[in-house]
């Protein structure tokens, strides 16, 4: 006889149930979480407090904590493989949810080196560019692939020194949350990544319109909730990233984050 | 010290008498009335409507331009539409020539621009003259040297052009903002329709003369001028693909919501609420400089101008005096003399906004020092104005004035500064005024905004890139970073 898993939110380093009590059921047999509009607030408070520490990690830290991400995913593989459905198909999009964590986990200490510059202003200041991570992030996972699709952004906003919420797909929201498990065995501060589950319409309009969110990823999302996302952002002026889903590149870890340019004097 | 403290303060507070210094306007030829710029030649309006563009400062009409409606705005993007298909082919180096072309016009045209400027906006024409042209021919000749670079500055990713760039400028350096909008978008191929803002449209039109004076393709550039109705006009217009707009927070988000679902590419430029952070082994003397350049600097009218004064609790009683004797020595007046610091209010409208402000502050307690200053009879005024025990949540502290209003606050520890600095939705610029290297990259690390100033403020240049964090908006004109905006890459 199993012992079954309880599947929980993750929110600020602790598996949760939704404040809410409430549960759906998207495959028919398993009981998930319907993260309510409290449990999104809670997350972003959770991420809000720890972005300071986390972007203050060294890029090296960061570097290695992505990398031991991807070992603890890599440990895990067969298990994924399972939530996925099995099957080839699965075991790929497994081997491109490790790739994606490996890539970006080699990025943290180079993006600045690619990304950022020194100008040669006309006068006497040394003037550097170099980017710094916007916030808190709103992660909208894609449907498909569910586990790919979301470490393909939550690297990239790792990377760059952010804390993310994530929404994972409502359809398929297993592969994000045992995600979950795998984050919060890699050494990631509690807060730095936090994972809800529930109804995308419950959650995606105060997401999109939470003040203290500085950032919306809006790659799971239709055309229709990307134009509303949009409109409700515009209150805090968030950045709204629309890049291609399977994106892996410096650029998508800079759509994350902020370009900060320091006049430094020179003299005697 | 007593004697030598009042010896200095009588010296300062001399009236210094300047005989008038007026640059000569005539050589300048400001047209009776002006048509749009669409398709490479000036061409009448289908839009009935003309408004006054005048003089602040003597509030005398200058000239009367187009509010650019529907079918002018359709006429100038199928114009721009048509020419991008030439202009994102025709070779990147040509491009380059076109807009190193444009550069050297600006700069042989320069004193007709700055006083076309003056008079227009109402700022001083030493800082016309000494900023806002020479900066603007600089961001031309520096974007004009990307346009035949893009794939050694982004790799691995096939730049491209985006289109139709939409763009829409303030009032507060109407040829920089040109120059900050155009040049980057020209060169990366695209091709634009801008609308400079309603009270000084006229560098623009004069700049419409210099795209033809440079044989620059037809429809490359064109220029409509307008209010609020034409600027929401082009930046919705459906071939427009990139809309750039520099202006207030508030207008800002309006165009952010408008835009969404359509796909548009968009970067904001908004307001700012910036600190001024002086640490107690600052340079006070320089200091006092920079201080007075982050706020007074083009009266006030500057998004990212310092107008938190953030001065550490042992330095503020000589910070203070050293300042409001400061103050008192700067000139008011006619922007056309090159004596002035302090030139006019850019509009009526402003200046309400500014007087408004200013008696909030009063209002919630703070206390208002303006120097003795002789305002002129007509055209719109204010004195450089500084106010003490703000508190945090004082209007004044809180708000963009967009004026010659310095608002001064007080810290103890470093930690009390960076968090005082960052207590706003803004987050364009910031200063940090002290003699330790450290403690400046310390500081600058922690500041919540897009460009940090050390030992100086208020200073641009075409390779530093600049633009806000959080509600100050996204994107960044200037340096390569100025580029992304203005491409694809895939």
């Amino acid at each position: 006889m199993d012992v079954r898993k309880t599947y929980k939110l993750y929110v600020g380093g602790e598996f949760v149930r939704s404040e809410s009590g409430r549960a759906y059921r998207p495959d028919g047999s398993v009981n998930v979480p319907r993260g309510s509009r409290k449990d999104l607030r809670d997350a972003v408070r959770a991420a809000r407090s720890a972005v300071g520490g986390w972007s203050a990690r060294t890029a090296m830290n960061r570097g290695q904590i992505l990398y031991r991400a991807a070992e603890m995913l890599d440990g895990r593989r067969s298990q994924f493989v399972d939530v996925l459905g099995g099957g080839r198909a699965s075991a790929r999009e497994v081997e491109q949810a490790v790739e994606a964590l490996v890539w970006y986990a080699g990025w943290t200490d180079k993006l600045a080196q690619v990304t950022g510059n020194t100008n040669p202003v006309a006068g006497p200041y040394f003037n550097f560019t170099i980017p710094e991570p916007t916030g808190v992030v709103g992660i909208v996972a894609p449907e498909e692939p569910a586990l790919a699709g979301l470490v393909r952004r939550i690297a990239p906003a790792l990377c760059g020194g952010n804390a993310v919420v994530v929404l994972v797909p409502e359809s398929h929201p297993l592969p994000g949350l045992t995600l979950a498990e795998v984050l919060a065995t890699s050494d990631l501060p509690g807060g730095v990544v936090n994972v809800l589950a529930g109804y995308r319409k419950e959650l995606l309009p105060w997401l999109a319109a939470h003040m203290d969110v500085n950032a919306i990823d809006v790659a799971g999302c239709t055309p229709a909730e990307v134009a509303s996302i949009e409109k409700a952002a515009a209150d805090n002026v968030k950045r709204v990233v629309k890049r291609p889903a399977d994106e892996m590149s410096p650029h998508l870890i800079t759509a994350f984050m902020e370009m900060k340019t320091v006049w430094h004097p020179i003299g005697v | 010290m007593a004697i030598a403290k009042r010896s200095r303060t009588e010296l300062a507070t001399q009236r210094f008498e300047y005989a008038p210094a007026p640059e000569s306007t005539d050589h300048v030829k400001i047209e009776k009335r002006y048509d749009l710029f669409i398709g490479g030649r000036m061409v009448k309006a289908h839009s009935q409507k003309r408004f006054p563009t005048i003089n602040p400062s003597n509030e005398e009409k200058l000239s009367e331009v187009v509010e650019a409606d529907e079918v002018d705005v359709d006429r100038a993007v199928k114009a721009a539409s048509k020419a991008f298909d030439s202009w994102s082919r025709i070779g990147a180096s040509r491009r380059a020539r076109y807009l190193f072309r444009i550069s050297r016009i600006l700069q042989e045209r320069a004193r007709e621009l700055a006083v076309v400027e003056t008079m227009d906006g109402g700022k001083p024409i030493k800082e016309s003259r000494d900023v806002d042209i020479p900066l603007s021919a600089a961001h031309f000749f520096y974007y004009a040297g990307w346009a035949d670079k893009l794939e050694w500055a982004f790799p691995n990713v096939k730049p491209r052009p985006i289109g139709v760039a939409g763009q829409v400028i303030p009032w507060n350096f109407p040829l920089l903002m040109l120059a900050w909008k155009i040049a980057p978008a020209l060169a990366a191929g695209n091709t634009v329709v801008l609308k400079p803002a309603e009270t000084t449209p006229l560098s623009a039109l004069l700049f419409a003369d210099i795209c033809m004076q440079a044989e620059l393709p037809d429809g490359v550039v064109n220029i409509l001028t307008g209010a609020g109705k034409t600027g929401s006009l082009v930046v919705s217009h459906p071939a427009v693909r990139k809309v750039a707009f520099t202006g207030s927070t508030e207008v800002g988000k309006l165009i952010q919501r408008s835009l969404a679902g359509t796909g548009k590419r968009l970067t904001l430029e908004l307001g700012g609420k910036a600190a001024n952070i002086v640490f107690e082994d600052a340079p006070l003397d320089a200091a006092v400089e920079g201080i007075v350049n982050g706020i007074y600097f083009n009266q006030g009218h500057v998004c990212c101008a310092g107008s938190r004064l953030l001065v550490q609790e042992s330095i503020f009683e000589p910070l203070l005096e050293k300042l409001k004797i400061r103050l008192g020595t700067l000139r008011l007046g006619d922007p056309l003399d090159k004596n002035t610091d302090i030139g006019a209010i850019n509009s009526k409208a402003q200046l309400e906004k500014i007087a408004g402000l200013v008696e909030s502050g009063v209002e919630e307690g703070a206390e208002l020092f303006q120097p003795e200053c002789k305002l002129p009879e007509r055209g719109y005024w204010f004195p450089p104005t500084l106010f003490t025990n703000v508190s945090q949540s004082y209007r004044i502290a809180r708000e963009e004035i967009f004026g010659p209003v310095l608002s001064v606050l007080t810290f103890r520890t470093p930690d009390e500064a960076v968090e005082k600095a960052n207590n706003t939705p803004y987050g364009l610029s910031a200063g940090v005024w002290t003699d330790k290297g450290s403690r400046i990259l310390w500081m600058a690390e922690r500041m919540r905004a897009g460009v940090v100033w050390a030992n100086t403020f208020n200073r641009f240049d075409p390779t530093s890139p600049f633009g806000g964090y959080k509600e100050s908006g996204y994107g960044r004109e200037g340096g390569l970073h100025g580029l992304l905006p203005y491409l694809e890459l895939s």
